[in-house]
């Protein structure tokens, strides 16, 4: 990039909470037209970070220049009239009103006599402009809550530039997509670094540095530790800087051992209009990828496994016998675990304790005569598992709601440990987590295959499906179109089914 | 990072960290509440700090009490029971037909009971088997239903002149504390030992948390719903008991509007609407608080009128301290997301 000029400096920016530390003396800095990667592990402090760049939180010392100028930004509202714009991870929209609306909520063209008079189809032209602009053609009048997550994000996208942003800040925005969906908001981000437009990226995923980031910041327990062009830093560096340990390897390899006997089996396994004639077997000890294109039906095929979907045909079998699995009671009774996609939405418990968390499936097995709480046992079994996975939180009994994301899902796969099944479903088992977590999870993963028992992994990230699994099942539109040894599995082979090409 | 282990906190800071203060607010805030108020009335009125006042207090809650229990429940679970003052009402109105019918004091009290808890089950199937979108709907429903049964099956006129061994339940004392206050203990011991020390009473907590999630632990949330709703109808049938033997009579229009007391109770108590968060000692705080409220007031000689526009004030501001704990406790959840 053009050593062009500086669009917002933070300088030395301090803040800490309650007595704690999160930001000590950062200095960060976006220059126009640039797309700028920030990363760091959760708890690093990108997040209070940019919460200051908007005005959410108010530093304790430092100061913002923006073009220059010194600026205090005391509301949301300040950031906005600057020109700063959040694309949060959760998205900030209105479902049932339409695209247009959405884009210009707040602030609709509009006439004012005697009071303000929406002007529709003007709202609508532009909008659709907007969209183009954006090298998208979608509807304006079509309701938010029709589009998917990547839809959504490009009129998150799309408000911003209505409202004459000039620096986006986007967090994570691509943990809900799939690749190719990734691959168009790479698009759409170079479309608006072409019209001059400063990007702040945050993520958790390495290739996408590399991608389309031109420069780097890597925060660590509050301190920025590294700021580089991208064509200066490497993989290892970055992910060094991030953990502040030598990571020997990203990815160990793992030997492919001789798989046993079948324990899941299943046939024909069909709900219309989600997934079609599914048919497959998971040996034990042996890791199963599911790879495909969000939407292609892989959530709603595990959770029917798990009996928390219906499906309508098809016959599943355990250990060769055949099984009817019509709730997760009964799908945890044969020996099944399900650690779900979205953790908040279908996995925690956030007003109960770890504790609670944790032993919510087995509660009843460890109790006595099957109904009263058997607090000793309990214990003893939360205890050995919050150990084996390291879980860092004061005690059980902490709220599980003040646990980082790689903690809570660590809390989430201790209660399926604890249950010792014979299958796991993991449904983006790494999802919006930091890259040491991650690490103890792949490791995990490894150790529970080699104790014997069956691994569906279901994952977005070609990277973790190709160094974990065994064996690659790839689905497109609710269907299996194809199987990879491990071998075979490489990016573009999986993409090419995925995509809908034929085997 | 581990910031527990930070060398900058000391151990008063410790001891002082949001995490332990929230949770014991949360415990013994109603209770501080109430310790205060009491202390203030007593200053106030020679009258209100005497052993047969207290008494009096706890004997006005009690159906309050017993209601606000069931509604508890209900709301741990992120519902609400709007049919609770109904059920009363019908179940108040049965009991005295059932009894002027000859049946014995013991059956007709099971009986009620039984029916008590086959209106709730009614609550908790339609509103997990038809899929209604909120309980507030089916429990609307059999508000209504159940009062328009009342008036129907009593002609609207009040069943008076019930029998002694059945007034007993609600006008009676053992060892000089009255009945109703001896039930309450009892149901309420009950019930905490339930929802504690029972894996079901987990089960209850965790519906309320994330119903979802709950589902996918294995936990049969429906069964539950059911058997929650089930208690609250139930536990209004007591309340029937006690209260048409306090009155000697089956009064089609008894608990109209109680059901609203009930969840005034409960907030007060510390519980929270959006589920997960409630104790059974909490609510009884609550149910009490609004009844030295009541009790209070009388004792200055403050117009019954007032009393209900002091007990609104009341519920806004416990719900409001809610609101500032809970901003305490996101606020603190921010730092730690960084």
């Amino acid at each position: 990039m053009s050593s062009s000029e500086v669009l917002l400096r933070l300088e030395g920016i301090t803040k800490s909470f309650g007595g704690i530390v999160a930001l000590d003396n950062v200095d960060f800095e976006v220059n126009a037209g640039e797309v700028h990667a920030l990363i760091g592990e959760n708890g690093a402090g990108k997040s209070t970070l940019m919460k200051i760049a908007t005005g959410v939180h108010a530093a304790d010392r430092g100061r913002l220049v923006w073009k220059g100028r010194t600026v205090k930004l005391q509301t949301p509202r300040d950031a906005h009239r600057l020109g700063i714009r959040m694309v949060h991870q959760e998205l900030m929209l209105v479902p049932p009103l339409s695209i247009g609306e959405n884009i210009f909520l707040g602030c609709p063209p509009s006439r004012r006599v005697l009071l303000s008079w929406v002007r529709w189809n003007d709202l609508h032209e532009r909008a659709r402009q907007l969209l183009r602009g954006l090298g998208h053609d979608l509807d304006p009048r079509r309701p938010v809550s029709d589009l998917s997550v990547a839809e959504q994000q490009l009129v998150e996208i799309a408000r911003a530039l209505a409202s004459e942003a000039e620096l986006l800040i986007l967090d994570e925005p691509t943990s809900p997509l799939s690749e190719r969906e990734t691959e168009r908001l790479f698009h759409t981000i170079a479309h608006l670094k072409a019209r001059g437009l400063s990007v702040i990226y945050i993520t958790h995923r390495m290739r996408e540095i590399y991608q389309i980031a031109d420069r780097v910041t890597v925060l660590r327990d509050g301190r920025r530790v590294l700021t580089a062009p991208i064509s200066e830093t490497s993989p290892e560096e970055l992910v060094r800087a991030m953990v502040g340990r030598e990571l020997k390897e990203y990815f160990p390899q793992r030997e492919s051992r001789a798989k046993g006997a079948p324990i899941l089996r299943v046939e024909g396994l069909t709900a219309p209009g989600r997934f079609h004639d599914v048919t497959f077997t998971l040996h034990s000890g042996e890791i199963v990828g599911l790879a495909g294109l969000v939407g292609a039906g892989r959530t709603e095929l595990v959770e029917a496994l798990f009996g928390a979907r219906e499906y309508t045909s098809g016959k599943i079998f355990i250990e060769e016998r055949p099984v009817t699995i019509r709730t997760p009671a009964d799908a945890i009774r044969h020996g099944l675990a399900l650690v779900t996609d979205d953790r908040k939405a279908k996995g925690l418990i956030p007003t109960a304790s770890v504790h609670v968390n944790i032993i919510l499936p087995i509660q009843a097995h460890v109790a006595h005569l099957g109904f009263l709480v058997n607090a000793r046992a309990e214990r003893e079994i939360t205890e050995r598992f919050l150990r084996e996975l390291r879980v860092k939180t004061p005690s059980a009994d902490h709220p599980v709601m003040w646990l980082s994301g790689g903690n809570q899902q660590k809390v989430i796969l201790a209660r399926w440990l604890a249950m010792q099944p014979r299958v796991f479903l993991l449904d983006e088992p790494t999802r919006g987590i930091d890259v040491g977590a991650k690490m103890e999870i792949y490791e995990l993963i490894r150790r529970l295959a080699a104790r014997g028992a069956a691994i569906l992994l279901v994952s977005s990230e070609l990277e973790e499906i190709r160094h974990l699994a065994d064996r690659v099942l790839v689905m497109h539109r609710g269907r299996i179109v194809g199987e990879l040894q491990r071998e075979e599995a490489t990016d573009e082979r999986i993409l090419y089914l995925a995509t809908g090409g034929e085997g | 990072m581990n910031r527990e282990t930070s060398p900058a906190m000391t151990d008063v800071g410790r001891m002082l960290r949001p995490e332990l203060i929230i949770p014991l607010l949360r415990r013994f805030g109603p209770l501080l509440a109430l310790l205060v108020m009491s202390s203030a009335l007593a200053v106030l009125s020679p009258h209100f700090l005497t052993f047969e006042n207290a008494l009096n207090v706890f004997r006005q809650s009690a159906i309050n009490a017993l209601l606000a229990l069931g509604q508890l429940l209900v709301i741990i679970t992120a519902g609400i029971d709007l049919s609770v003052g109904s059920v009363l009402g019908l179940c108040c109105v049965l009991v005295a037909l059932l009894l002027k019918a000859g049946v014995p004091a013991l059956a007709a009290i099971a009986a009620t009971l039984a029916i008590g808890t086959a209106l709730g089950m009614t609550n908790g199937l339609l509103f997990t088997k038809l899929r209604l979108p909120h309980p507030f709907i089916p429990t609307l429903g059999m508000m209504n239903v159940a009062r328009g049964l009342a008036l129907v099956i009593s002609g609207g006129f009040p069943i008076s002149e019930l029998p002694e061994d059945f007034r007993f339940w609600g006008a009676g004392a053992l060892g000089g504390v009255p009945m109703p206050v001896i039930m309450v203990l009892v149901v309420y011991t009950m019930f905490h030992l339930f929802l504690t020390r029972t894996t079901i009473g987990r089960d209850i907590y965790a519906i309320g948390g994330n119903k979802q999630a709950a589902r996918l632990a294995g936990i049969p949330v429906d069964r539950r719903l059911i058997t929650v709703y089930a208690m609250s109808g139930g536990l209004a049938a007591l309340g029937a008991i006690l209260l048409a033997g306090r009155m000697n009579s089956g009064f089609p229009l008894a608990g109209v509007g109680a059901e609203l007391d009930a969840i005034a109770a409960v907030i007060i108590g510390g519980a929270s609407f959006f589920g997960g968060v409630g104790t059974v000692w909490g609510t009884l705080v609550g149910a009490l608080i609004m009844g030295v409220l009541r009790n209070g007031l009388n004792l200055l000689d403050v117009s019954a009128y007032w009393q209900t526009t002091v007990i609104g004030v009341v519920i806004v501001i416990a719900v409001w301290v809610d609101v500032l704990r809970q901003r305490a406790l996101e606020h603190r959840g921010a730092s730690r997301d960084l």
